[in-house]
């Protein structure tokens, strides 16, 4: 059981426009927070520059504001420095995916135990209103008037190409499937990216809206747990089975098909094969939007074997301080 | 610092070239003399060859050498030891490192150490290296045969005489390192096989590979410069390269402070062996990240400094200008970094493997806002010991960034370093938040320094928010008042200005000197030197060399107006001089700029300055 409440990591009045995503985020990070029950003073929430940087003031624990894209590369320093510190990155889409996209695939290389929460909104808002990495072709903003003429990333496809052991995905308003996304990323040891989709209201309102609201995600998402049959639509219809290459809906008692015939989805197969495939649906191609821990691999951090690196030639070798070290070199003597 | 220091510039260089009999040694060694008594060293050469003159190929009895002392003065032997050991396969390794200096740079073809060439000259492992207590960071291996075979494959030569020209390869590299002019090695080469172009063309073929292979690699011998004091003070010595001693001194100040030693780093040329000599140390709990990119080894150096580490970055130019918006992050949230500047030729990519002083407005300037960072310069390779520790200690009492500049000359060049005693040396008290202040801190109050307290995660009840907006003064929170952000800015120059920094000290005829001599960080030994070599003629000349640059020492301007004459020596066209006319009212220095990429010349450097004083 944990000793602490929601209220014990809040601080503060949240300076976001009313109804921006950011604040339902901000409340499932304090009640997941207190689930987890590791204290404020053990936590470090670490975020870059943008409207979704802002959180850490929000934060009863320890925590910077940073630099515009490096949240993820001073996390790295604070995490293997401190490895005691449960640490959190918070960026958006600009911060980690644009100015900060080397740290991001690099972080999630190295499998780092960071929590990285990517607050993705598809769109620099702090700005007033530019495209960002993650906003689809043809994209209208103040900086592409005509539309954009380039493709957007697909954050799970970046933490996948970058050899990342872990990826969720939760909508900012809906609470319970947040602070289950984030619970679960605190639970797995290493790099954990968790995007969430959230809404800005001001410069690009009603992007997720598929998604957004109780009735909405019934039609148009799929909650996928390890373990469990990818079943979904608004009375559990639909299911997804493998054909050729890839994923096929299907309904639950037409042609034959029963739930037994459903994949069964594996976060935890090696193979991200799969996985990225659940990662991408909802493209606009006929298929619902995967929502929870898609993927969620075990592998050795970063953190535990520079570690366990050190442990390992401390035992091997015979000098301990600065002046055994001097010993090491040949010295002579000036009398 | 005060040591008269004698600079051997590449004054006496001993290179042995050893491999089989039939490796061609002789010629090597033969080319690289020639080549370098036609520039105008004295030589002096021995060739030592094997008794067994029908030893089998790869046996230990079938190993010669040939050993070539070049010296810019008077040589008179062969040379005792060498400093570069080129060892063409496992037997002359295995027989020759005998013949090699402490610290020096051995050159092996890693293609003539397979299973039975290991076997042949007595190896028990294949771990060669470790059997013979050699350190890798001095190898420069390269799979030589390889690279010949490569390139003269078109050239129609079977295997048997391409493989001949592997001791060119090793030739061209040795070019490389001492900078010879291969011009002066390709007519030798005409010459001698003018009457079978093909072969003439193909060694100078691989002479022109292995030299490039140098140039790729940013391969660089250690020891090329000697830098020794002439006092000889009693005590143990050992001998120490800049970049160990700068990361013998972060160490050593780690364990001073009894903190974790972090470095977040890049690997450039020519900082990179920090980041070598730092990895080896984890017995001592060293912790070193390479990092994707200079940025992000700034940036987890500042998050491990958050987090309760003595954190570093090391890097060279270029890297600084990436590691700029981080090091300004650590401005603005005072938390202690020590920021490595290996300087080398620039702009941009410049010259990697030379030397310069041109990065110092940089470290002062180069940042956007008002950005006050201390910036400090080691003046020699053992002094790189005492400047890294400095460093240290002042990021860590007052809770700012420090850049230390070192150079491509000081941080390659090595002296004789007398084994410190860590206990004499001065304590490290970083200002940890004090625990009766909590419910009452915020994390920007001050302490007398006017040094923001330390709050290290994982304390309770001190939890805070830093980060790269203006904060207020009082509660810590993000302020855009126009009166708070004047008074911070004020705040961070103050703690700047206040921090203790020695006065710079006057050497020579420092009552009535005609002409006071001005120089920062690793020039000092030359100009010292030229300081010596004119007063010795009767001249009336002094020195001010400058350690601390910023905050500057407090008796700068009374030094610099107190003489008629005042010259800024640096390599740069005159970063220095201009740092002090900001800061020294109505001072209008002469000035003697150079930026070669080498080290000065002494008699360039007195003849500059008799000119001043004829002035």
């Amino acid at each position: 059981m944990s000793n602490y409440t929601a209220a014990d990591f809040k601080k503060g009045q949240p300076r976001w426009c009313p109804g921006c995503g950011d604040h339902f985020f901000l409340a499932s990070l304090h009640k997941a927070m207190a689930e987890i029950g590791v204290a404020p003073h053990d936590t470090a929430v670490i975020s870059g520059i943008g409207c979704s940087s802002r959180l850490p003031h929000y934060m009863a624990t320890y925590g910077m504001n940073t630099i515009h894209g490096r949240a993820a590369a001073i996390a790295t320093g604070a995490k293997v420095a401190n490895p005691k510190l449960s640490v959190w990155q918070v960026s958006g889409d600009g911060d980690g995916l644009a100015i900060g996209g080397n740290h991001f695939i690099h972080a999630n290389r190295r499998n780092i135990d960071l929590k990285m929460i990517l607050l993705n909104n598809r769109i620099y808002g702090l700005t007033k209103g530019q495209y960002s990495p993650t906003s689809p072709r043809g994209f209208v903003s103040k900086s592409s008037p005509y539309g954009t003429v380039e493709d957007p990333f697909r954050p799970a496809e970046l933490c996948f190409g970058a050899r990342g052991h872990f990826f969720a995905r939760a909508v900012a308003t809906d609470a319970p499937g947040t602070v289950d996304v984030l619970k679960e990323a605190y639970n797995h040891k290493g790099a954990a990216v968790c995007e969430i989709l959230q809404n800005c209201v001001i410069f690009n309102n009603g992007t997720h809206d598929s998604v957004y609201t109780p009735t909405e995600r019934k039609k148009n998402a799929i909650y996928v747990k390890h373990g469990q049959p990818l079943i979904f639509g608004e009375n559990n219809e639909f299911g997804l089975v493998q054909e050729g290459f890839g994923l096929k809906i299907v309904k639950i008692g037409e042609n034959g098909i029963t739930e037994k015939d459903i994949l069964v989805h594996d976060a935890h197969c090696q193979d991200n094969t799969l996985q990225l495939k659940l990662a991408l649906m909802g493209d606009g191609d006929g298929f619902p939007i995967a929502l929870g821990v898609i993927r969620d691999v075990e592998a050795p951090t970063y953190n535990d074997a520079v570690e366990a690196q050190i442990a390992e030639v401390k035992a091997a070798k015979k000098y301990h301080n600065f002046a055994e070290l001097l010993e090491t070199n040949d010295i002579w003597e000036v009398k | 610092m005060a040591d008269t220091l004698e600079i051997k510039e590449r004054e006496d260089v001993v290179v042995r070239f050893s491999g089989d009999s039939g490796d061609g040694m002789q010629l090597a060694g033969n080319i690289f003399s020639t080549v370098s008594a036609t520039v105008g060293n004295s030589i002096s050469t021995f060739p030592d060859y094997p008794a067994d003159i029908r030893a089998p190929q790869g046996s230990l009895t079938g190993v010669s050498g040939f050993q070539v002392h070049i010296g810019a003065g008077q040589v008179f032997t062969p040379g005792d030891k060498c400093d570069v050991l080129v060892a063409m396969n496992a037997a002359a390794l295995k027989t020759q490192y005998k013949y090699a200096k402490a610290g020096a740079a051995i050159i092996i073809d890693t293609d003539s150490f397979g299973k039975s060439d290991l076997e042949k000259a007595a190896f028990k492992t294949e771990d060669y290296l470790g059997e013979m207590g050699i350190d890798p960071d001095r190898v420069i291996a390269c799979p030589i045969s390889t690279m010949v075979k490569d390139c003269l494959a078109d050239s129609g030569m079977d295997v048997k005489s391409i493989l001949k020209c592997r001791n060119m390869f090793a030739l061209g590299l040795v070019c490389w390192l001492f900078d010879r002019d291969l011009n002066i090695a390709f007519n030798y080469l005409k010459e001698k096989f003018a009457k079978k172009a093909g072969v003439a063309e193909a060694n100078i073929k691989v002479i022109q590979a292995g030299y490039d292979y140098g140039h790729n690699t940013h391969s660089s011998v250690a020891n090329v410069y000697r830098i020794e004091s002439k006092t000889k003070v009693k005590g143990r010595y050992m001998d120490i390269t800049g970049n160990k001693a700068t990361a013998y001194g972060l160490i050593a100040a780690a364990e001073k402070a009894g903190l974790k030693l972090y470095l977040g780093s890049y690997p450039i040329t020519p900082a990179t062996d920090v980041l070598h000599e730092l990895s080896k140390h984890k017995s001592l709990g060293v912790t070193t990240v390479q990092c994707e990119d200079e940025i992000a080894g700034c940036a987890s150096a500042v998050g491990a400094s958050f987090a309760g580490a003595l954190a570093v970055t090391s890097t060279s130019g270029p890297g600084i200008c990436l590691k700029s918006e981080a090091m300004n992050l650590a401005v603005i949230m005072e938390l202690p970094l020590v920021v490595l500047d290996v300087q080398r030729g620039g702009p941009a990519t410049g010259l990697p493997t030379k030397s310069e002083q041109t990065d110092l407005l940089q470290c002062l300037f180069g940042r956007n806002g008002e950005s006050p960072m201390p910036v400090m310069a080691a003046t020699s390779p053992t002094d790189c010991f005492d400047a890294a520790y400095d460093a240290c200690k002042i990021a860590l009492e007052h809770m700012t960034p420090v850049v230390l500049l070192t150079d491509a000359y000081i941080a390659n060049g090595s002296g004789a370093f007398k084994l410190p005693n860590l206990a004499e040396y001065p304590a490290i008290n970083p200002p940890y938040v004090p625990e009766e202040m909590k419910g009452t801190w915020t994390p920007y109050m001050r302490n007398a320094e006017g040094s923001r307290y330390w709050a290290v995660p994982g304390r309770e009840g001190f939890q805070h928010i830093l980060g790269g907006l203006e904060k207020d003064n009082k509660t810590g929170a993000i302020s855009t008042d126009p009166e708070n952000h004047d008074l911070m800015t004020r705040l961070r120059q103050e703690k700047i200005d206040k921090i203790q920094v020695p006065d710079v000290e006057v050497l020579g005829d420092k009552d009535n000197a005609d002409l006071l001599i001005v120089g920062f960080g690793g020039t000092y030994g030359h100009l010292r030197a030229a300081m010596d070599e004119m007063r010795a003629a009767g001249k009336k000349v002094a020195l001010a060399h400058f350690k601390y640059i910023n905050p500057l020492p407090k008796n700068t301007a009374e030094v610099m107006k107190k003489y008629k004459k005042v010259v800024v020596a640096e390599q740069n066209m005159g970063q220095f001089a201009s740092f002090l006319r900001m800061k020294v009212d109505n001072f209008v220095p002469y000035q003697f700029n150079q930026v070669k990429g080498q080290p000065f010349v002494v008699a360039e450097l007195v003849e500059a300055f008799e000119e001043i004083l004829k002035k």
